[in-house]
């Protein structure tokens, strides 16, 4: 390591003021600081500091992606194998959907990360750490037959647009890795919906069907897999979103660690097992009937309330306002999903809806606090 | 039935290091050294010049706006230098000390048989009234208000903080006749915040407000109790007194002299023999330390490792502090530092069982500045009724009116001392508040 520390010494000088490179500083230091924690010292106030930064942060919760991550390789395979009707292994599954999803990390990462880098540099400012997660995030919530330049496509929007115009990590109002799902869902609609796209189609099938579960339902037809099928996530759907069991095992990362709300994960699921329970007393078709413990596994519900709601720049930051925004979220879901067919899954827009509500319910959160100030005031002063 | 507190948002950071509840005396200085700077909003006055002897309890300096605040001097000696900074500014009164003090003698008696602007008088002409601080603001107090409370605090609650029960076991009668003092100051009352997990000879006081504190850091910090038992509201005064400056309030109005001598603690994972030391206000502990660290790759620092000053330079004992802490300085850099798992942790992130661990924390940033994105965690060390962030946020940006209604009046920057130690985005939040509280004197007067 000390080789690598003394190749950075040694062309730091072109990277200060004055130097050659000077513009390219942040680059310079976010490939720096990536290597190596900088020896810096405390300054000001306090003396000690918590070993955590936030790229510890964005990589814990890349970390508590993994699992979701690997095995959605291998569902790619294995949906495939199963629809080509063919003989394969578990490896065989993983490799097939490995060079599938492979490809599209990279595209988000490289263009996502490029373009933060571009920022940066123009702005002057330091490299955020945001990205680690959405980089990843975006590839998950796809699905896995989109093309590669929609994907870099709607990386950039949701960068540029959802992000940076704001002011970086820290400033945006939505969730940027949903801006680029939700770019990529209305801007081209023919890839991200319609039955063919959740699974890459056997050249030499006949019968084939990748159909969603909530897609199926939405048209009346009836559950084709079981419970344990959708908690293990064998079923077709977004590359991450599909296994609950993968999905908790991050979700038990990030709540051990205290990187996401338990406060929203659980009033999310709270709020969208209270809804669906509604519908089922209401059961007027397929989807309403779907049993409210059911209506949990299937679709992005799981991925959406345990990565995507949780971001802690786009949630609501009060922790009352932290159960509120959780269980409108889970209620919205399950109402988008029901009532709306165009959308068969509604936490996504449910997310981007409460994102936007965030700072408002704040807001209220906050004015409580600060009426309870003044009206100890006017007691004092009545 | 004593008055209670708990808490149960905060964070105990157990620390190497402390301090063994032994005490020597600590061998005199031959230089002693006052910051005005120290004394924070004060604007000085020069009473004295180079060449000028001075004895102890004379007047070194005073407040340019109200001039009855002089600050006195430590020792008797000669006044060796008068260093200034930028514009003039005075950093440092340097005093070259006598073999042995002498005291100027001030006409005291029994607090209990003064009144109020008699004990002021004294305590304003002997420089003990720059001991008293006043929230809102946490500043040095005005001898014009009239507070509606004064809060003492005995449970220093902070890493390796101070454990008062010891420090001021041979000064209880002291203390004792300081709080008399100090109640002759307010037409309230007198609260004085004890540790609830221990008893100590703090409880067995009479005529006072007990308050037993429970729970994790911050609970000492008078801004828990003033928040429960006298809220700040605008146009109210609170007066704040450390236990060991009441102690010296006390022995002033016993002996008429002015002699700040204190019993310090040594502490932290750099020190040989961490244990309490008795030494004066402003000693130069150059030699006092020398052979007393572990090696030289150190941040000392006056007071505890989250509020106090980097002395590491100059090694002079401040003014308001019972505490001296020597920590590794951990200048160096890491590879691949923010790996969980295989670069060092801290709070509970990967580290369960975080406060029963002793650990041995250097004074490395861990990490780079950044925007607020981690809200939660600032909020889980945050016991006051206050939204962190928000009144961050409101400091940032200068406006007044939004900081008064969060409650910025209620807080000094002590209280956000633990949101710098678990701040993710490392923002230095004390600076922010200070700084939030700066302009809020200046437009509120």
């Amino acid at each position: 390591m000390k080789v690598l520390e003394k190749f950075f010494n040694k062309y730091e000088h072109l990277f200060l003021e004055g130097g050659k490179y000077e513009k390219y500083r942040p680059a310079y230091m976010a490939m720096y600081t990536f290597m190596f924690t900088p020896d810096e010292t405390t300054k000001k106030g306090a003396h000690i500091r918590d070993a955590v930064d936030l790229k510890r942060v964005m990589f814990t919760v890349v970390l508590a992606l993994i699992p979701a991550t690997i095995f959605g390789m291998w569902n790619v395979g294995y949906q495939y194998y199963h629809q080509a009707g063919m003989a394969f292994t578990n490896i065989d599954a993983f490799m097939y959907g490995f060079w599938k999803v492979l490809p599209m990390i990279v595209v988000s990462y490289v263009v996502g990360l490029g373009i933060e880098f571009y920022f940066a540099v123009l702005r002057g400012h330091e490299v955020n750490e945001g990205y680690l997660v959405t980089g990843l995030l975006i590839p998950l919530i796809m699905p896995v037959t989109i093309p590669l330049w929609i994907l870099a496509v709607s990386v950039a929007f949701s960068v540029i647009i959802g992000k940076e115009v704001f002011g970086g990590t820290g400033m945006n109002i939505v969730n940027p890795a949903l801006t680029a799902r939700a770019f990529a869902f209305f801007a081209y609609p023919t890839f991200m919906s319609g039955n063919e796209v959740w699974i890459p189609k056997p050249e030499n099938a006949d019968a084939y069907s990748g159909e969603t579960i909530l897609g199926a339902l939405g048209q009346g037809h009836h559950l084709a897999y079981t419970w344990k099928e959708m908690f293990f996530g064998t079923i077709p759907g977004s590359i991450g979103e599909t296994s609950v069991l993968m999905i908790l095992i991050g979700a038990a990362l990030l709540l051990l660690t205290k990187v996401a709300s338990w406060r929203i994960m659980l009033s999310g699921f709270i709020g969208a097992a209270l809804m669906a329970f509604i519908f089922n007393l209401w059961g007027t078709n397929t989807l309403m009937q779907l049993p409210w413990w059911q209506h949990l596994l299937v679709g992005g519900l799981a991925f959406g309330v345990v990565f995507m709601a949780t971001d802690p720049v786009t949630a609501a930051q009060t922790q009352k306002g932290k159960w509120i925004y959780g269980f409108l979220i889970g209620v919205f879901a399950i109402l988008v999903r029901v009532f709306n067919p165009a959308y068969p899954e509604g936490v996504m827009l449910a997310i981007l809806l409460l994102n936007v509500v965030a700072p408002t319910i704040d807001y209220y959160v906050v004015q409580a606090n600060i009426k309870k100030r003044m009206k100890r005031l006017e007691k004092q002063t009545a | 039935m004593h008055k209670q507190v708990k808490i149960s948002k905060g964070l105990d950071i157990n620390l190497k290091g402390k301090p063994a509840l032994k005490i020597a005396e600590a061998p005199r200085s031959s230089k002693y050294v006052v910051k005005p700077t120290e004394f924070y909003g004060i604007n000085p006055r020069l009473s004295v010049k180079v060449g000028d002897h001075v004895e102890a309890g004379q007047p070194l300096f005073y407040h340019k706006y109200i001039d009855k605040i002089k600050f006195t001097s430590p020792v008797s000696g000669t006044v060796e230098d008068i260093i200034r900074g930028e514009r003039r500014k005075i950093l440092k009164i340097v005093i070259k000390a006598d073999a042995e003090d002498t005291y100027k003698s001030f006409k005291v008696s029994n607090p209990e048989q003064l009144d109020k602007t008699q004990i002021l008088d004294l305590l304003l002409e002997s420089g003990l009234f720059a001991t008293i601080k006043q929230r809102p603001y946490d500043l040095i107090a005005n001898p014009d208000d009239n507070p509606k409370a004064i809060f003492v605090s005995t449970y220093d609650s902070a890493p390796l903080g101070v454990d008062y029960a010891f420090a001021l076991k041979n000064k209880m009668k002291a203390f004792e006749n300081g709080l008399k003092a100090l109640k002759k100051l307010t037409e309230g009352k007198v609260y004085l915040i004890v540790n609830g997990e221990t008893a100590s000879d703090f409880d067995k006081l009479n005529d006072i407000e007990i308050v037993k504190a429970f729970g994790p850091h911050p609970v000492g910090n008078v801004s828990v109790s003033i928040e429960k038992f006298e809220p700040i509201n605008k146009g109210d005064r609170i007066w704040t007194v450390n236990p060991a400056d009441v102690a010296l309030i006390g022995d002033f109005f016993e002996t008429g002299r002015y002699n700040p001598t204190r019993n310090i603690a040594l502490a932290g994972s750099k020190v040989k023999a961490p244990m309490y030391y008795t030494i004066k206000a402003g000693a130069d502990m150059t030699d006092f330390l020398k052979d007393k660290l572990v090696d030289d790759d150190v941040r000392i620092i006056s007071g505890n490792v989250l509020t106090g000053a980097n002395i590491t330079k100059d090694k002079i004992l401040n003014f308001y502090d019972n505490e001296v802490t020597v920590i590794p300085l951990g200048k160096k850099s890491r590879f691949l530092g923010w790996m969980p798992f295989l670069a060092e942790n801290r709070k509970s992130f990967y580290n369960f069982g975080f406060t029963k661990k002793q650990l041995d924390i250097d004074a490395n940033m861990y990490g780079e500045e950044r925007a607020f994105v981690m809200n939660e965690e600032l909020e889980s060390v945050m016991p006051l009724d206050i939204y962190p962030v928000h009144l961050l946020k409101a400091a940032l940006l200068g406006d007044v009116e939004k900081m008064e209604q969060l409650g910025i009046l209620e807080v000094a920057p002590e209280d956000f001392a633990l949101l710098d130690y678990i701040s993710s985005s490392k923002i230095d939040t004390q600076e922010l508040i200070r700084k939030g509280l700066d302009i809020m004197q200046v437009e509120m007067g």
